[in-house]
């Protein structure tokens, strides 16, 4: 009887242990599903399951208040990596086309040679076209927008707040919350995975600010949410 | 949308490729640098140590072996440089000054409780914790980093982390309740 007592025990605080990763979602799924069964039976644990969510959206908020570099940290990065005797050693060891294209060369016929540069031309034209559309996604792209995204001018008024998606959630699920909820994003993602979004084009009395992150918060597309911090 | 994966992008960087160096720098940046902000408090330095750590990636992605995310392997190195500069000048160490210095720009605790701010009041206990505690909330809540990557990135077996866990959100519980905030727990 003691042993199963003892058992139990030692669940309960490995669970309550496991609270803080279930609330950010980097838990197992075998994790995840004995932290729920826990929650589901146990209301102590779930009253302190919500104050680790209050401590989730905080901490989201305070980092997210902390800015972002400069565009003097990249130009240092590269300034340092042009000069760092690494990068020399690696262009000495990589493969000389030049060299290789040269020797090659000099053993065809004109005929040859003509057509060989042109697909050569045709080579450069396309990888350069892939590598500038690769960069370019990732600087714009890549980041998750909608056709919602507005500029600073219109976030002068209106009820603002942080959110974060599920990370399982696709394209099609988030913009399906977007339009039930009639809100938009504004800006992001930050350097954090956080999105602002614009609840309301007026500002919310707190109690229907309150209820509508709450009742946001429940959806499972939404990992966290909570209110923007005025600026 | 398909984006090249931060383990590609290590492979290419690894081979000299300084475009692959900007996308992975684009993706992660920010969040490297509040991380390294947070030890340091001082934005221009932090900017400095982000440049070196992304430089001691371009040198030592060959030896990558992908047993962590790559975010991971960035956070550790981040952390490293952190407490070398530190190191370097102990008189600036991060202590509660620094850090409020960061983050504290609202109301202190108690007239938080008063105006019923309780979001605000538990930010403010929140820069009061001990660099340890903070640094391990920021990684599990902000970086959404699991029990194994804490450990790989703050160097302390698993159940030291998830300990150490507990017992940064019971000190945030303690000086919630000092500030008049009472939530139930501990």
């Amino acid at each position: 009887m003691n042993a199963m007592f003892k058992t139990k025990a030692a669940e309960r605080e490995e669970v309550e242990a496991l609270l803080p990763w279930h609330a950010a979602g980097t838990l197992s799924r075998r994790e995840a599903d004995m932290v729920e069964r826990a929650l589901a039976a146990d209301t102590n644990l779930a009253a302190q399951y919500e104050t680790v969510r209050e401590d989730l959206a905080e901490t989201i908020v305070a980092n997210e208040s902390l800015g972002a570099p400069s565009a003097r940290a990249m130009q240092k990065l590269m300034a340092d990596i042009e000069s760092d005797a690494s990068t020399a050693r690696r262009a000495r060891a990589s493969f000389n086309l030049g060299e290789w294209l040269s020797e090659r060369l000099s053993s065809f016929s004109p005929r040859t040679l003509a057509w060989s540069a042109t697909a050569a031309a045709l080579a450069v034209v396309l990888q350069a076209g892939l590598l500038a559309g690769m960069f370019v996604s990732e600087r714009q792209g890549a980041n998750f927008q909608t056709a919602s995204v507005q500029t600073d001018q219109t976030m002068k008024s209106g009820t603002y707040a942080l959110i974060r998606f599920a990370p399982e959630a696709t394209t099609g699920d988030v913009n399906k919350l977007l339009e039930t909820y009639k809100i938009s994003i504004i800006d992001g993602p930050s350097g954090g995975g956080v999105y602002t979004v614009r609840l309301a084009m007026t500002g919310m009395p707190k109690e229907e600010l309150a209820r509508t992150v709450k009742k946001l918060q429940d959806e499972s597309v939404v990992r966290f949410i909570g209110p923007k911090p005025a600026e | 949308m398909q984006t090249t994966s931060d383990e590609a992008l290590i492979g290419r960087i690894a081979a000299g490729d300084k475009l692959a160096m900007q996308v992975l720098f684009a993706r992660h940046h920010v969040r490297v640098y509040r991380f390294v902000l947070r030890f340091v408090g001082d934005p221009s330095r932090a900017e400095d140590l982000i440049s070196e750590v992304f430089l001691d990636v371009w040198r030592q992605a060959d030896r990558f072996e992908a047993r962590s995310q790559v975010s991971t392997w960035l956070l550790a190195i981040a952390r490293f440089k952190a407490l070398s500069a530190l190191r370097k000048r102990p008189d600036e160490e991060l202590d509660d000054e620094t850090a409020q210095a960061i983050e504290d720009q609202s109301d202190d605790p108690e007239v938080a409780v008063q105006k019923k701010d309780t979001s605000t009041v538990l930010r403010q206990c929140m820069t009061k914790l001990s660099a340890e505690h903070r640094e391990i909330i920021d990684l599990v809540y902000y970086h959404e980093k699991s029990v194994e990557e804490v450990s790989k990135i703050v160097g302390v077996p698993e159940n030291t982390v998830k300990t150490r866990m507990f017992y940064a959100r019971k000190r945030l519980g303690e000086l919630l309740k000092a500030a008049g905030v009472e939530r139930g727990w501990p």
